[in-house]
């Protein structure tokens, strides 16, 4: 009987743990939306920050941060999908991919700020991109790849060997192999994968501060000629976003409802997380069941 | 696997015709100059500010103004990266930078006060107080009249501008003793806000109600005993260009230091306008009448 | 005859693809370790400088006890110790992994084992969301919440070792928690049907069996975390305190390498010794990781062999 009452205790243990961390959480969460929803509406959405009166509003911080989001994913996912294909499939287990592979890790552990005064050296003065969108995602990526190719790893990984296989029986080569079996079969997870690196990307503030700047200058929303300054396309103009907006106006922020603005754009940034998250697992299934029999 | 292709190509030369055609058809006027500054976060906002009017004004140029500190604004201007580096400090004073390369522009001035929080009962302070407060030989507050409270000191980054200016003249040059520190004038209001017993300082701009400011040797932190020196605790914002300027950014510049910018956009975002000073220091700390 | 001779001698369009799906994604990798290279020679020739430029002795750096980068020191030379900050970063690092760690793996247990159901509907989307909350906003609520309530608890100013555990502790747990998760879910579920068969109750199918089994994928987890706590600036900085002196207990000020580092970066001129000593806390940072890294991968075979 005492194992059974040992296994009674333990189970309710468990129970309060995840409990608690669940508590944790959700606090967490509620006192980001409690403080942040009420500052909330159309205005605030869409309206431009001010500098130093109250009302302002973070419209173009939002629409930087989604552009630079794609423009970090268009360089970024290829690099990522082709370097995990290469791992995960062609790579031999010797010296030279465990380099590769530790040399990955570490840069996914680097802190943002060193990764981003790289960024500014080197692409911002050194090629001469200045303060743009483009240097910007360009030090994303940097700090993206590790992750995204890690995940793209993992989703390959966890495709059984039998497709693998069963593609080499039926005579196709091991690119085709990849190209028409193993990748649709590894889609949903790849997609899951990329979406939640794009929570992080998202919320990156300390590695953007050098690259892509943090002034976000007027905007005319009727331009979509990406080779004029004042088009919200133009890859090469300066653009705060949101994270780096909610960063500098915590710091140097002289506008009169700065704890405001800030506790908006906190909570704009979790629930644009979370449409990420419920995206990605959207996505996920939609993919699984119309490359797959499953219904 | 045809189709694909097709749709591939189809893609490419979409894009490729819709980025031909907006090319031809840009607006050539806004590619003229740009001018980028970079550095200070105090002094950010002006520039900032003043950039869009000058902008407004002046088709064809564009003022891109960024942070990342006095020390990244000093070192990119001196390696030619940035037209304009903004500073808080007298690029004398800042070690690794050669001053004689560079053109200083004074462009406002900012004064500094100490801040406590409101709940020591401390409304004014002698500046041996002050600065025994500060080297940590007073440890609490009772020791200068006000409540039993342990002092807790807060420090800005070493190296900031704020800092140096207040070690330098409300400290007489002598060394804080080891703190925590905050780099940004934002967190430093919030803590001394929140912290029993805290003390640090501040630009008047950021110093509001939730903390107290000190009064120093009976002198009050106004922008009126600022300007004739009374109160010691200034110090000018500079912007430094490489050796000298013309064109479009000695425009801006001169601009910049107008009577029209210096009464209406300096004192909105509460620096002190150069015009109302009487008085002038050098970077050696000399002060002479105007 | 001709013809089957050249088809079979002839490379396929078959191989030419081969070739090219094969060089394409190695160039993606190469490309990945070109960048990984030079970001590690740009931090290296930077941090480096401090001790074949500047002459600063290497065991002064390590083991020097205060750090004040604008003043020279008692011997002439800059005061320049940065085991305040070594010291810091491992007590809030080891600290805040010791705390995660029954966390994490009590609710990664309670999502695989217990109520799998349960577990995926609410608490792993619950947690892929806590890892893309952005550290600011992390740094924020630690600032306003976790500082005045050890402030009220413990007394002094709330700045601490244990203000900066707790919020890495919340930051860390996601991570390490999913990756616990997978290695539990990649333990074989015949391990669990044969304990359960031979008359285990579930407790003892998790305790003896199969978190034995999954030591090492957990331990990975821990170091993971551990790396992620390591190189986290903006969060701790905002309620660590920043003090460069050594922590004399887990209320008191206390400073990390990446909180030094990222405060001081932007008020030094590139090329000064000020500089390159803050170079040189990033390289550690850097060798660090390294360490964690080599030590995941030990712990990876260790787990091969049994």
């Amino acid at each position: 009987m005492q194992a059974k009452t040992v296994n009674k205790i333990a189970t309710g243990v468990l129970y309060i743990i995840a409990g608690l961390v669940i508590l944790i959480l959700a606090a967490l969460l509620g006192y980001i939306l409690v403080n942040g929803v009420p500052h909330l509406s159309w205005h605030f959405l869409t309206a431009p920050s001010r500098a130093f009166q109250a009302g302002g509003g973070i419209g173009i911080q939002l629409f930087n941060s989604f552009y630079l989001l794609i423009l970090t994913m268009l360089i970024s996912f290829p690099i990522a999908l082709g370097a995990g294909i290469y791992l995960n499939e062609y790579a031999k287990k010797n010296w030279f991919t465990t380099m590769i592979r530790t040399a990955i890790e570490i840069l996914s552990s680097l802190p943002s700020v060193v990764v981003g005064l790289f960024g500014f050296l080197l692409i911002v003065v050194k090629l001469n991109f200045g303060f743009s969108i483009l240097s910007g995602a360009i030090a994303l990526t940097l700090f993206n790849l590790p992750l995204l190719t890690r995940s793209v790893e993992g989703s390959l990984n966890s495709i059984s060997n039998l497709q693998r296989e069963a593609g080499s029986a039926l005579g196709l080569s091991k690119w085709e192999t990849v190209l028409h079996v193993i990748l649709p079969a590894a889609l949903p997870s790849i997609v899951t994968g990329v979406v939640l690196s794009a929570g992080r990307v998202f919320g990156e503030a300390a590695a953007l501060i050098y690259t892509a700047g943090q002034s976000a200058p007027a905007l005319d929303f009727g331009d979509w000629n990406p080779f004029n300054m004042a088009s919200p396309l133009n890859p090469l103009r300066p653009a705060e976003t949101l994270a780096v907006h909610i960063w500098k106006i915590n710091s140097e922020g002289i506008m009169p409802d700065a704890a405001a603005v800030s506790a908006g754009a906190s909570a704009v940034l979790v629930i644009a997380v979370l449409l990420f998250n419920i995206l990605a697992r959207w996505l996920g299934k939609v993919i699984f069941k119309r490359l797959t029999a499953a219904r | 696997m045809k189709r694909s292709w097709l749709a591939m190509v189809g893609t490419v030369l979409i894009i490729g015709g819709y980025l031909g055609y907006t090319y031809t058809t840009r607006q050539k006027t806004n590619s003229g100059t740009q001018i980028t500054a970079v550095g200070s976060t105090a002094l950010q906002p002006l520039v900032e500010a003043v950039g869009e009017e000058f902008a407004s004004k002046n088709l064809g140029v564009y003022v891109n103004v960024q942070g990342g500190g006095t020390g990244t604004g000093l070192s990119q201007v001196q390696e030619g990266a940035v037209t304009l580096g903004n500073s808080d400090l007298f690029a004398e004073e800042k070690q690794g930078i050669d001053a004689k390369k560079l053109t200083d522009h004074k462009v406002a001035v900012v004064g500094i006060t100490p801040i406590v929080n409101k709940g020591v009962g401390i409304k004014k302070l002698t500046q041996t107080q002050l600065i025994k407060i500060f080297t940590g030989k007073i440890t609490n507050w009772q020791q200068v009249g006000g409540k039993n409270l342990k002092i807790t000191l807060l420090n800005r980054a070493s190296g900031s501008g704020t800092r140096a200016v207040f070690e330098k003249w409300a400290l007489n040059g002598a060394e804080s003793a080891p703190a925590p520190e905050q780099d940004s004038s934002g967190m430093v209001r919030s803590i001394v806000a929140t912290t029993p017993g805290a003390i640090s300082y501040l630009a008047f701009s950021y110093a509001d109600k939730t903390v107290q400011t000190v009064k120093i040797d009976g002198v009050a932190p106004t922008i009126a005993n600022v300007t004739t020196n009374k109160w010691k605790i200034w110090a000018y914002e500079h912007i430094y260009t490489k050796g000298k300027v013309n064109g479009t950014v000695k425009k801006f510049i001169t601009y910049l230091q107008s009577r029209h910018v210096q009464n209406t956009v300096v004192p909105q975002l509460g620096y002190i306008s150069i015009h109302d000073m009487q008085v002038e220091r050098s970077a050696n700390g000399t002060i002479t009448k105007r | 005859m001709d013809q089957i001779r050249e088809s079979l001698l002839k490379t396929s369009v078959a191989t030419k693809k081969e070739r090219f799906g094969k060089t394409i994604t190695m160039a993606a990798l190469i490309l990945i370790g070109l960048v990984v290279i030079s970001i590690f020679y740009f931090v290296a020739s930077k941090g480096l400088a401090t001790f074949f430029t500047d002459k600063i002795n290497f065991w002064d750096f390590m083991t020097g006890k205060t750090w004040n980068p604008s003043t020279n020191g008692s011997n002439g030379k800059p005061q320049v110790g940065a085991l305040p900050m070594i010291t810091g970063s491992f007590m809030i690092t080891v600290l805040s992994a010791i705390v995660a760690t029954p966390f994490a793996i009590g609710t990664a247990i309670f999502m695989t084992e217990i109520s799998p159901k349960y577990g995926a509907k609410i608490l792993q989307p619950v947690i892929e969301l806590l890892v893309g909350i952005p550290s600011v906003v992390y740094g924020f609520i630690g600032l306003t919440v976790v500082v005045p309530f050890i402030r009220s608890i413990f007394g002094g100013s709330g700045f601490g070792v244990l203000s900066g555990t707790v919020v890495l502790f919340v930051m860390i747990l996601p991570t390490v928690t999913s990756m616990t998760v997978d290695t539990l879910r990649s333990v074989p579920q015949y391990y669990r049907e044969s304990a359960l068969a031979i008359g285990a109750t579930q407790w003892q199918a998790i305790y003896k069996v199969i978190l034995r089994a999954a030591t090492p994928g957990i331990l990975t987890a821990i170091v993971f975390g551990m790396a992620r706590a390591f190189g986290e600036a903006l969060a701790v900085q905002m309620v660590v305190g920043n003090a460069a002196i050594m922590p004399q207990n887990l209320t008191s000020p206390a400073s990390t390498l990446t909180s030094i580092l990222t405060m001081g970066i932007g008020n030094t001129v590139m090329g000064s010794m000020q500089n390159d000593v803050l170079w040189t806390l990033a390289l550690i940072l850097l060798v660090m990781s390294l360490i964690f890294n080599i030590i995941i991968r030990l712990i990876g075979k260790k787990g091969e062999l049994k």
